[in-house]
């Protein structure tokens, strides 16, 4: 088979699979699959406003699929991004609230404020790695706790006891007028623009700059890296913190695009994790990120719509949900054994 | 004459790169039957044709004289065809039994029978002479021991024709001796040989015949016993070799790398390296011998900067490095060749042009404003290639896929090529053949006397006597002596090597010996 017709056939057939797979489940469950999967193409493409609403779900998941992206080609495993994203969240919305200030100044300053909670809530893993050789997995476990409990409690200290903070001022929103009149008035913003540039700037820094010639190098051999002069403490902390950066901006999107406050959580928002999912299906490029955002994006919010339209229980829903992508992740597996089985054969000789 | 294996003009491609060309290989019964040639020439392609893994796009094979099609290990399993692979495949934590049934448990009533596989081993171990206990954990046992287990697994499974992978590279010279006899014990119970090798002196030892290829093409069979040493490297690299290479005397000027009084420890805390001093001038090769394990290790991380020092202080150019970052020890002029090429030397998952670039992406012209030109580095690359003699498909080849010599010539190109007033060469030529080891040396010898300071460390004597201008002899941490290759001989070094510190009438007594001293 030539490459590029399992570029093609792998991701197709493994949807297929997966959508078959999934109507069996709706079917044994007593529900028709056609009006379900009906119902999940009205929820993606529906009309423009639900193609608004899914392009606004996809930003997010963006972010946090580079975040996890770059932290893994660093040789890092940044389980944190939902931590960061918490805190990013929080600091775009408290600047957003606290002052007001011309757009000009005040937007870039909450996006900014993000970055660099996020940033810092990579930081610290990143230096505890650095120094004294703790597993980030661990510590960036525990930074999710802290900054899920630390940013409730600072949202009763903002809002006076209360469980939101006020709506942030229109000068620190991300919110469009000419996307909202596009897609019949949905929650679309900017974000997305600065979600794609991201993207942008996560390939420049990996393929064009000696960073990201650093950063891949500490990511594949240490000792290697550290005979040729890098310093790999230095860029152990530096791949947290522009991973925290990045997962932060996904907090910034929430804060200053979707919601335009912050309230207090009884849990996680399940961005950060499944941005693990988006990276690892994206196999860790820039590129392959915009795909597995996309397809997180797209089913997670269309899923919203089989119960309405289709009276299919949300439980139900889930399943067939995780079914399609589990097939789609399968199916990546499967190309990558494909693949390394073509490399060896290429390098023997 | 009756073969159990004929490969015939065999061919195998790899999209455009022809890996083997038309070579023939006839095994007799009861032969150990050598393979030759260089690293990469494409000896482990045609025995992964005999072992199934792949499939020739040319040629035939005959088994006992039957065409047989092999198109995977386990048809060449059935027909009696087993490998011990250079890398051995064992499960570390599992006994000798258990790794030898892997992937075909005997079973009673679903629970693996382990006892009557271990019996079985036990009299396959005695029959052969291996001595391996079955029960043996694999980590708690030597290399040599490990590799007989792989030796049992081929036997146990009914092998009739082994093929051994650069059986030697990994073993202790009594652990070879000892291979050599488990060799010959194997031919005279009827069992056939292939050896996969680049180490002449194993040929003249055990093969009883030779096929010689070169750069994928079959270029003969010769008998052991009609040819030399001299032949086969020829026959292998395709032109005369030098086995001591030619170097006129040296001209040494001014200190390069100056060691004073230098400590310092392992990472356990002991000193490896205690109060040494060295020095290492303009235009010649100072060798340092010794046993493994004596502080070469240590002395060569202080110096480069990627291990701390206790005391003393090291001068490069009259400049004090001591302490200093890697980095900045490579700036004041240094050129490092790490004894590790896989830990140290190389990013194997990097394509080969990035590896060239890994002590210069950050400067100009590949670098600008923190900007890589990765086209610059391509370039770079592409000329190291060239210069370098380095085969393979170009800069964008994973260094991991490039074999172990090329992967050694393009650290040495990529060192080399930055022209550092001091190179420092760990064990430059482990595990290469003797057209690499030639290369190599040549080039050392190129630096000194382009007036750069080498300093060579080597376990192999032959290597540090034939290469440096000065001798130091390393033990204990400490240079105990310093001697020129004129005036020692091999048994003297061995002697200081082991710690002996040799007074003037004993070393007139050694010269005395010299005569009888056969390399």
């Amino acid at each position: 088979m030539s490459n590029r017709a399992t570029n093609i056939l792998v991701p197709l057939v493994s949807v297929i699979l997966g959508l078959l797979v999934g109507a069996v489940i709706m079917l044994v469950s007593g529900y028709n699959p056609l009006t379900g999967y009906t119902a999940l193409w009205n929820g993606i493409f529906g009309d423009l406003y639900t193609i608004g609403e899914t392009l606004r779900q996809i930003t997010p998941y963006l972010l946090a699929g580079l975040a996890v992206a770059f932290a893994f080609r660093s040789g890092l495993f940044n389980i944190g991004v939902e931590g960061q994203l918490i805190v990013g969240w929080f600091a775009a919305a408290y600047v957003g609230v606290a002052v007001e200030l011309p757009k000009i100044i005040h937007l870039p300053l909450a996006i900014l404020a993000a970055a660099a909670a996020g940033a810092l809530w990579g930081f610290v893993p990143g230096l505890l790695k650095a120094k004294f050789r703790v597993h980030e997995v661990i510590v960036t476990i525990m930074m999710n706790y802290i900054a899920l409990h630390v940013t409730n409690a600072l949202i009763k200290t903002v809002s006076d006891g209360g469980d939101r903070t006020e709506r942030i001022f229109t000068s620190a929103s991300l919110r469009s007028e000419f996307f909202q009149n596009l897609t019949e008035f949905s929650r679309l913003h900017y974000g997305i623009l600065i979600a794609l540039m991201m993207v942008g700037v996560m390939w420049l820094i990996l393929e064009k700059t000696t960073l990201g010639y650093e950063l891949k190098a500490v990511g594949f051999n240490q000792n290697a890296s550290e005979y040729a002069g890098m310093n790999v403490n230095k860029n152990i902390i530096l791949a947290m913190v522009i991973s925290g950066a990045f997962a932060g901006l996904a907090g910034a999107m929430e804060a200053l695009g979707t919601f335009e406050y912050v309230s207090s959580k009884g849990g996680f928002t399940g961005i950060g994790f499944d941005g693990i999912a988006v990276a690892l299906l994206g196999m860790n490029t820039p590129l392959g990120v915009i795909f597995g955002a996309t397809l997180f994006g797209s089913l997670k919010y269309g899923a919203l719509n089989m119960p309405n339209e289709a009276g299919i229980p949300l439980e139900i829903v889930e399943i067939v949900i995780a079914v399609i992508i589990f097939f789609v992740a399968s199916g990546y597996i499967i190309r990558l054994l494909l693949l390394r089985a073509a490399n060896k054969k290429k390098e023997a000789k | 004459m009756e073969y159990v294996v004929e490969m015939l003009n065999i061919r195998k491609e790899f999209g455009n790169f022809v890996a083997n060309d038309n070579i023939t290989l006839q095994l007799q019964k009861g032969e150990i039957h050598a393979l030759l040639g260089e690293n990469g020439a494409g000896k482990s392609t045609l025995m992964n044709v005999l072992f199934g893994l792949y499939q020739p796009e040319g040629g035939e094979i005959r088994v006992r004289g039957k065409k047989v099609d092999i198109t995977n290990p386990n048809v060449a399993n059935d027909l009696g065809i087993g490998m011990v692979h250079q890398h051995f495949m064992l499960v570390e934590n599992f006994s000798v039994t258990e790794n030898i049934i892997l992937g075909s448990e005997p079973t009673k009533l679903g629970v693996t029978n382990k006892r009557d596989a271990a019996d079985k081993v036990q009299a396959l171990s005695e029959q052969y002479g291996l001595n391996v206990d079955p029960y043996a954990i694999i980590e708690d046992i030597s290399v040599g021991m490990q590799q007989r287990v792989e030796i049992l697994k081929t036997l146990y499974r009914g092998a009739e024709i082994l093929i051994f992978d650069e059986p030697t590279a990994s073993l202790t010279p009594q652990e070879i001796i000892e291979l050599v006899q488990i060799m010959k014990r194997l031919i005279a119970e009827g069992k056939s040989i292939i050896l996969i090798t680049h180490k002449l002196k194993e040929i003249m030892d055990v093969s009883d015949r030779v096929t010689v290829i070169r750069k994928g093409q079959g270029i003969g069979t010769v008998v052991t016993a009609e040819t030399d040493p001299n032949e086969l490297a020829s026959l292998m690299v395709g032109r005369q070799v030098e086995f001591k290479t030619e170097k006129g005397p040296a001209s040494p000027k001014d200190e390069v790398l100056d060691i004073r009084d230098l400590v310092v420890l392992d990472y356990r805390g002991v000193a490896k390296v205690k109060h040494l001093n060295l020095n290492v001038r303009k235009g010649e090769i100072v060798g340092i011998a010794g046993i493994d394990g004596n502080g070469q290790t240590e002395l060569i991380e202080a110096i480069t900067g990627l291990r701390k020092v206790k005391s003393g202080t090291i001068f490069i150019n009259e400049k004090d490095v001591t302490g200093l970052k890697p980095r900045k020890v490579t700036e004041a002029g240094v050129g490092h060749i790490p004894q590790d090429r896989h830990k140290h030397g190389l990013v194997l998952d990097f394509p080969i042009g990035h590896n060239i670039a890994l002590q210069t992406y950050y400067t100009s012209p590949i670098s600008k404003n923190g900007v890589i030109d990765y086209n610059k580095i391509n370039d770079k690359a592409k000329q190291i290639i060239a210069d370098f003699d380095v085969r393979t498909q170009g800069p964008h080849e994973l260094a991991r896929s490039l074999s172990g010599g090329n992967q050694q010539k393009a650290i040495i190109g990529r060192e080399v090529d930055r022209d550092p007033d001091l190179l420092i060469a760990a064990l430059p030529t482990r595990g290469l053949d003797v057209g690499a080891i030639e290369f190599i040396h040549s080039r050392l010898i190129e630096q000194r006397d382009n007036g750069k300071a080498v300093l060579l460390i080597s376990f192999e004597l032959d290597e540090v006597m034939n290469v440096s201008d000065r001798i130091a002899v390393i033990h204990d941490g400490e240079i105990v002596d310093i001697v020129t290759p004129e005036t020692t001989t091999e048994q003297e070094l061995g002697l200081l090597m082991a710690g002996h510190k040799i007074g003037d009438n004993e070393k007139g007594k050694l010269k005395e010996g010299e005569d009888q001293h056969v390399e």
